[in-house]
This record gives C-alpha cells, sequence and structure tokens, in this order.
C-alpha cells in the first residue's frame, strides 16, 4: 500500500475550521500574478508547481502560509527548469536585501 | 525535519517574490508591467462573476440546462472566459445539497469566484469536509435536514465546481441584478445558501 502523502489531508481527523480571512497583501498576488503568467507562457505546468509543493518537509508544509509554499514552489520549479540557478537567486536576494534595508 | 518554528519569518518570503521577480524581469522572461495587469485582472476576478451565472440560470431554463451540461461552453457564452479548465456546475434541489472542497491542495473555480478565502485551504476544512460535511455545515451555520442528502465534490487542477444554489422563495419577479445580489459566494461553495431578507 502506498502511504498517504503529508499533503492529502481528505477524511483524517482535525478541529474546528476557523473561518480566517485575510486581504492579500501586493507581494502574495505578485506571487499569484507570476505563476499565471509563467503558466500561460508555457514556462511551467501546474503539476510541477503542485509536485514541488508536496515535496516541502511536513514542517514546512504545515508552518508556510500559503503564498509563503507558492513561491518556495515556484522557485524550485524555475531552478529544476534551468530558468534560473540557485546562485542567481541568492545574488539577487542579497542585492535586494542591501537595498531594502 | 523534527524541528519546528525554525523557517524564517515572513519578510524572507516577500524577499524571495521580489528577487525572483527582478531576475525573470532580467532574465526578459516576464515585464513588470505583465504582472502588474496580472494583479488587476486577478483583484478583477469577484464572485459577482459567479453570481451573475447563477442568476442567469435560475431566470433561463434552457441556459441553466446547457450550464449544468458544459460550464465551461455557457460560461463563456456570458463572456467570462475559463482557460484550459473543465467547470462543472452541480444543482442544489430539494433532495440534494452540493459542496465543494480541494482536500489535496486549493483547486477553486477562481475565474468566477477569485482567490479562495484562507479557510477553503485549511487543514482543517479539507480533511474534515469530506468526512462529516453535515457538522462543518453546521459549524457554518448551516442546517441541513437529515432528509437531505449532501454530496461533496472534491476538486483537481483540470476539474473545478461550482454550487448553484436553489432560488429561494420570495424572489418572484426579481430582475436577474438584484437576483445576483443574493447569490454570496459561500453560496457557490455550498457553506451557505441565499437568503432574502424578511420585510
Amino acid at each position: 500500500m502506498i502511504e498517504r502523502g503529508h499533503h492529502d489531508l481528505g477524511g483524517l481527523p482535525a478541529d474546528k475550521i476557523e473561518r480566517t480571512e485575510h486581504d492579500y497583501p501586493q507581494w502574495e498576488r505578485r506571487v499569484d500574478a507570476m505563476v499565471q503568467l509563467l503558466r500561460s507562457g508555457k514556462k511551467i505546468t501546474v503539476d510541477e508547481l503542485r509536485k514541488n509543493i508536496e515535496a516541502l518537509p511536513p514542517a514546512a508544509y504545515d508552518q508556510l502560509s500559503y503564498y509563503e509554499k507558492w513561491v518556495s514552489s515556484l522557485t524550485q520549479t524555475l531552478i529544476q527548469r534551468g530558468i534560473i540557478t540557485t546562485e542567481e537567486l541568492g545574488r539577487k536576494m542579497e542585492e535586494v536585501e542591501r537595498r531594502v534595508r | 525535519m523534527s524541528e519546528q518554528g525554525t523557517y524564517k519569518p515572513y519578510a524572507y518570503y516577500e524577499l524571495m517574490e521580489t528577487s525572483l521577480r527582478e531576475l525573470l524581469v532580467e532574465k526578459g522572461i516576464i515585464t513588470n508591467e505583465q504582472v502588474n495587469a496580472e494583479v488587476a485582472a486577478m483583484r478583477a476576478r469577484t464572485p459577482e462573476r459567479g453570481a451573475r451565472v447563477v442568476a442567469r440560470a435560475w431566470v433561463d431554463a434552457a441556459y441553466k440546462k446547457r450550464l449544468l451540461a458544459n460550464g465551461t461552453a455557457a460560461c463563456e457564452e456570458l463572456g467570462l472566459e475559463i482557460p484550459g479548465l473543465h467547470l462543472v456546475v452541480v444543482e442544489n434541489t430539494p433532495q440534494v445539497h452540493n459542496a465543494i472542497v480541494c482536500t489535496l491542495c486549493s483547486c477553486y473555480p477562481r475565474v468566477l469566484l477569485g482567490i479562495p478565502p484562507d479557510w477553503y485551504k485549511s487543514r482543517n476544512y479539507r480533511s474534515r469536509m469530506v468526512r462529516e460535511p453535515r457538522a462543518v455545515l453546521a459549524e457554518f451555520g448551516l442546517r441541513i435536514p437529515e432528509a437531505v442528502q449532501i454530496r461533496v465534490h472534491d476538486s483537481t487542477a483540470d476539474m473545478r465546481y461550482l454550487v448553484l444554489p436553489m432560488r429561494p422563495q420570495g424572489t418572484e419577479g426579481w430582475s436577474e441584478e438584484r437576483l445576483a445580489s443574493i447569490v454570496t459566494r459561500d453560496c457557490m461553495i455550498g457553506v451557505a445558501v441565499p437568503a432574502v431578507a424578511l420585510g
């Protein structure tokens, strides 16, 4: 029997549903927008994104917010596709961090 | 990975977004204008779109038939493009109440309802909705009589569901626009039903 994936939640015992909603900040909306653009531009597929979300370590899967998971998965997908490299992203993150701090 | 709570704070992922976007712009893969346009388009996708579809189905029996037969095509009739997705519209009746969920992730009829609310993507909703829907709906304040069957539809990346609620009594003669005003997002997820204010 195949073990149930960590993301496969259907039917598991769980608590009361907290009916939370929040207004999505701009950066989360831009993550969503990038995903849609890259999908419609055939640079990535929805299945890759799902696979990379499902491949997150269980602790990360549980703790990261929705768009934190999305941006992690998108990054992973673009690296796997060879569209960006880890080094490029690392350099860029340092550059942006210096700029915004 | 046994340790908990060691992940970097929120700001880290915002930094990741900015960096990723700048990198993709530098490489000529996307432009900031495209990203901004996509964000604006997404903001324009609100549950009013789904409500338009429901109201049309309530006033036009032939349209309702087409909607239930092929949701994607019937939405396109109203100018609502649903690219690459199979939209299945499920109709509430006096015998059957429908509700939607995505147990594996967060699939949702975004084209018609916008970005899903947090609770729709929550562990608790995803886990319990398929096991004890009657109890979950009661938590949402919706008590479904025992005699009414509940059907829960588990969405996928390629197949999305929309609930067609029952038109409430007391709405005879209403315009399509007025009808649409009582169709909320939650009614189309199936965790609420349209209500007509008394008096």
